[in-house]
């Protein structure tokens, strides 16, 4: 894919109460202009990932929203929502963009705003990505469904609550040193057992927290690249996309995310790379079990192997292939509809030794985005090429 | 409670069905998948070959979780558990757990329904005695 990535940029993730998403995608767009070296007038189309934006801010038509507010009113403009596959769904959609001619510079990037209606009123706005009648009107929330993947998942393979909280300490760490992760501060294992009840067998440090930001990658077609000088080494190499049933009781497996699978199959066929050759990954992390099963959805571990990674300590900085190097959903925040655009922003640092988690030379990156509780699935592969 | 969207018609005919003892899934005359409604097309091999048949009215909890935190239309009514069971024909179905006492991945349950403070139907799924 002769698709490259100019620039990249992410505001803090965290509470920006006096913000709101154009201001914040403002933000983001004018440091990822001036890390591309590209202006707004350079911009030919905007791809812009958001969930929640007509519940939280009573906005819709957000992709024309955004494109005025960063100085590209002209540019063609969409709102993708995959729930929080949005920013993943945006990413693809904009590959395809450059990768089929349409465009040479075009902006992908998404905000979500979700501090500002509080905890039941988010915990709603995020319920809209399940089934409404068959989950939603019952009572099972979006961590209650990953609840209920968690139980699955620990009754066939004999794991344990301390399996899966040994994702959330490694995650926690890694957050320490990102300067735009919503936590910086090193948890326990005993903390998160002990942590507030959400919805058993997952406590309040198993789950993500709510966030507010906004990530922007500035892609670029190969020859555009080359013709205006810009110094872009990181090419999207391989993009898959697939889709499941919406509610978890229409799925084959509790325990199992094919669609990842699927999606996973497709980058990896794309960009001719194996599982093996996987230098460092961001995963979308949710929840302790999702990193678990994003796991096993990528290749990177057999069905039930995949609490290995952080118990064993395989994914940790140091590891065999570092997840979730920036702190994951866990640490770094998760505002829904930026989060795979986020994943290309730190992957891109990677594969450019400017990450402050830096591994040693990566030169394969693979980020799997996740929408619902597997019903979306996005997974690209980068590398310097 | 907050007013939510209406309850659809697909739904509360599905809910008086399982009141009723009558609750129904969808087989598919050509591959055999199982589905549940609202669908014209198998969400297997895409025809249009569904047809109804008769749901039983016990399922066996597949996974489950206690809720802590919910969402308004639940506000206050926390703790509570929903189970997602599976029947002997091959749908899942998921229910808020009725009745007192711990419930376990193996455990029995009938489905039936309940009446939510705002009037709106509620699939529940009851423990039955195991020599029940």
């Amino acid at each position: 894919m002769p698709v490259r990535i100019a620039g990249v940029a992410s505001t803090e993730f965290g509470r920006h109460p006096d913000s709101s998403s154009r201001e914040l995608f403002s933000d983001a767009a004018t440091a990822a202009f001036e890390d591309a070296a590209v202006t707004a007038a350079d911009v030919d189309a905007l791809y812009f990932g958001n969930f929640m934006g007509d519940v939280v801010e009573n906005q819709g038509h957000m992709g024309a929203l955004m494109a005025d507010a960063v100085g590209a009113r002209e540019a063609a403009s969409v709102r993708v929502e995959s729930a929080c596959a949005s920013g993943g769904a945006a990413v693809r959609a904009a590959t395809h963009a450059v990768d089929a001619g349409v465009h040479d510079v075009v902006l992908v990037g998404g905000t979500e705003m979700m501090y500002t209606v509080g905890t039941e009123a988010i915990t709603d706005a995020l319920a809209n990505a399940a089934d409404n009648e068959y989950e939603n009107q019952v009572g099972l929330t979006f961590p209650g469904i990953y609840g209920v993947m968690a139980r699955a998942y620990m009754a066939e393979f004999d794991a344990t609550r301390e399996d899966l909280a040994a994702v959330s300490v490694k995650n926690h760490a890694n957050g320490v040193d990102n300067p735009i992760a919503q936590f910086h501060e090193e948890i326990t294992v005993d903390e998160v057992l002990e942590s507030k009840p959400i919805a058993s067998p997952l406590g309040l440090l198993d789950c993500c927290p709510i966030s507010d930001g906004a990530s922007v990658v500035v892609l670029v077609d190969d020859e555009y690249a080359r013709e205006a000088g810009l110094d872009a080494p990181v090419a999207i190499r391989g993009s898959g996309q697939s889709s499941d049933a919406i509610a978890l009781q229409d799925r084959a497996d509790l325990a199992r995310t094919p669609a990842a699978e699927r999606a996973a199959t497709e980058a990896y066929a794309g960009s001719g790379i194996e599982p093996t050759e996987i230098d460092v990954c961001e995963v979308h992390d949710c929840f302790t079990i999702a990193e678990i099963m994003a796991l096993e959805a990528l290749g990177l571990y057999e069905y039930g192997d995949g609490v290995r990674g952080a118990v064993e300590g395989e994914t940790a900085l140091d590891g065999r292939v570092p997840v979730n190097t920036s702190g994951g959903l866990l640490a770094k925040g998760h505002p829904v509809g930026v989060t795979g655009v986020e994943q290309i922003v730190e992957l891109t640092k990677q594969l450019e030794g400017r990450h402050p988690n830096q591994v040693a030379d990566p030169e394969v990156a693979v980020a799997h985005n996740v929408g619902g509780s597997g019903a979306s699935a996005v997974v690209h592969v980068l590398g310097r090429a | 409670m907050p007013d939510g969207p209406a309850v659809p018609a697909w739904y509360t005919a599905l809910a008086d069905a399982v009141a009723a003892g009558e609750g129904t899934y969808l087989e598919c005359e050509s591959c055999g998948a199982v589905a549940l409604p609202p669908r014209t097309l198998c969400p297997s091999c895409g025809e249009s070959t569904l047809v109804e048949r008769p749901l039983s009215e016990t399922a066996t909890v597949a996974s489950f979780t206690e809720i802590h935190v919910t969402i308004p239309a639940f506000h206050g009514t926390t703790p509570y558990t929903v189970v997602v069971a599976a029947f002997d024909e091959g749908v899942r179905l998921t229910g808020r757990l009725r009745g007192e006492g711990p419930v376990a991945i193996g455990d029995a349950v009938a489905l039936g329904v309940a009446e939510r403070d705002d009037g709106r139907p509620l699939l529940t799924f009851e423990p039955v005695a195991a020599d029940g």
